[in-house]
């Protein structure tokens, strides 16, 4: 990130990294499918005319579908299933001053973003945090816990729905459940293959016999191919860490997307740095969020040691940037900076 | 070899100029969309009053006049709004809009002032309710203009910038106005200037 706050480039630089992200995971998923079809190809190739030629890309072609169905079940199941498994309710009457506020707030944010208003909810928890989930931007649904609105301010609370607002506008929930299918998908196959092959052998190693003289014919192009194959056999084993670390990276990107989506809602970025400060210093684990919908909250809901340290392995495994980092771009953003305090944040 | 390459190159062209042409249009539409819903939320504010109004007049025995400016500026709001029917609103019905809605807004800052000069008054339960009612509904007006402001200005940005300026003749894109709403003073009445051209 380049030292101009502006919460304009901060959105642009954001978007930009994510969707480079974004094209690297789909890249090695295509890597990991399509890449061993390639491999096969070659290697049979040159194989006898009533010999197996591996021509069709099954493997890609079943990891897909394998893929593709699982983001669909995750689709049309996961929202639902998100508000439903943190027991809130929905806030469809508001009667106390406080449930009125949080209503006005959130109608108010609907207006500044120009989305129709979603679903609100309020989840029986005193740590306080906050959630967005729906299928689209016209079916959304924000959740907060009883605890954030104790805690914070009106202008806080509707920094926090604002961030929230952010998430349904960029179409997170989608991205993410996508991005998370496709490691899922990873991790099953890897698993599957990695039994398979340590019990019944290397299911490629029947042909490597036949196709030994043409080895020694065609003597660098084979080489090449057992080096692509090592390769690609490496990914395979590392998959799944790779995966989860670039969709972590992604969601990372989406929240500090987020926040300066909020920020330009709101025009008013340092009252969601309070609210960060404040939620930062409760810091109990929400209990009632369940870890996967983590990425659609405002803050890490597990508990939030690990982000607070400024360490390499915070900003490796966290669903969320550490809490000091996206407070100071806030502050970056509201002309409130401390010399130095983003220069160490990329 | 060079008439296929030709090909391409006009097909990307196409391609280009289609999504370019399109986005232009969606962008029309939506800085559109904006300026509606300002409209919307001035509605709501002056569909709001009467029952805000009702609702602390028992609470409120003193201060009568402020309540009363406040009922007043609404029902000349009102009277001013009523042409506005489906097409862009002209230049004249903007300027008498603009001045009726910076009168409604001095008198609720008027009343503003009052609910935070008593605090006993402030605490009573209908009263915090109106006082909350009341920033929720100036804050959905301030959103909205924003709305429309950050639209007009991606809309403009697009027209103006190379390469998509050259499309922008043909997709009929013109520069929208954006709204500019000028403090003159705190207390007095916030002055608003809506100078906005007649869209096409």
């Amino acid at each position: 990130m380049s030292e101009s706050g502006n919460l304009f480039a901060q959105q642009e630089a954001n978007r930009r990294r994510s969707r480079r992200l974004v094209i690297g995971f789909i890249l090695f998923f295509a890597w990991l499918g399509f890449g061993g079809d390639f491999i096969f190809y070659e290697y049979t190739k040159g194989a006898a005319p009533g010999a197996y030629h591996h021509v069709f890309p099954v493997f890609g072609i079943i990891l897909s579908i394998i893929a593709a169905s699982m983001a669909w079940w995750a689709w049309t199941t996961g929202p639902k299933r998100v508000i439903w498994s943190t027991g809130a309710r929905e806030l469809t009457d508001p009667e106390t001053p406080q449930e009125k506020q949080l209503d006005n707030v959130v109608e108010e944010m609907a207006v500044a973003s120009g989305l129709p208003k979603p679903k609100i909810w309020i989840i029986p928890d005193a740590d306080p945090n906050a959630l967005a989930t729906g299928h689209d931007q016209n079916t959304s649904s924000i959740a907060v816990t009883q605890g954030l609105l104790d805690l914070c301010s009106r202008d806080e609370l509707q920094a926090v729905v604002a961030h929230e607002m952010g998430h349904i506008k960029n179409l997170d929930v989608r991205l993410m459940t996508q991005l998370a299918a496709l490691v899922g998908a990873v991790t099953l196959i890897g698993d599957g293959v990695g039994r398979m092959m340590f019990y019944g052998g290397n299911p490629l190693g029947g042909g490597r016999r036949s196709s030994s003289d043409r080895d020694s014919r065609g003597g660098g192009n084979g080489i090449l191919l057992v080096i692509l194959l090592v390769f690609w056999i490496i990914s395979w084993i590392l998959a799944p860490i790779i995966m989860r670390l670039m969709a972590l990276g992604v969601s990372r990107d989406r929240e500090y997307l987020a926040d300066a989506m909020s920020a330009q809602f709101t025009r008013n970025p340092l009252s969601l740095a309070t609210a960060l400060g404040k939620i930062e210093d409760a810091d109990a684990p929400t209990k009632s969020i369940k870890g996967g919908a983590a990425q659609m909250c405002i803050a890490d809901p597990t508990g939030r040691h690990l982000n607070s340290k400024e360490g390499k392995l915070a900003e490796l495994f966290g669903t969320h940037p550490p809490m000091a980092l996206r407070i100071s771009r806030l502050k970056a953003m509201g002309y409130q900076t401390e010399p130095g305090a983003i220069a160490g944040s990329r | 070899m060079g008439l296929i390459v030709l090909l391409i190159i006009v097909v990307v062209l196409g391609f280009w100029f289609v999504g370019v042409y399109n986005n232009l249009v969606s962008l029309k539409n939506q800085v559109f969309n904006a300026w509606k819903q300002i409209d919307v939320q001035l509605k709501r504010r002056h569909d709001l009053i009467p029952n805000l109004v009702e609702t602390v007049k028992g609470a409120m025995n003193f201060e009568r006049d402020t309540l009363e400016a406040v009922v007043q500026a609404r029902n000349k709001a009102i009277a001013v709004q009523a042409p506005a029917a489906g097409t862009a609103p002209s230049a004249q019905q903007v300027q008498q809009t603009a001045a009726a809605e910076s009168q409604l807004s001095g008198a609720l800052g008027r009343l503003f002032a009052v609910v935070e000069a008593y605090p006993d008054l402030k605490s009573t339960g209908n009263v915090a309710q109106l006082q909350e009612e009341l920033t929720s509904t100036e804050n959905k007006i301030a959103f909205s203009r924003q709305l429309y402001n950050d639209t007009a200005t991606q809309y403009n940005t697009k027209q103006q910038q190379f390469p998509s300026n050259l499309v922008a003749g043909f997709a009929k894109a013109a520069p929208a106005e954006l709204w500019e709403i000028t403090d003159t003073t705190e207390r007095e009445n916030v002055k608003v200037d809506l100078s906005m051209n007649p869209k096409k």
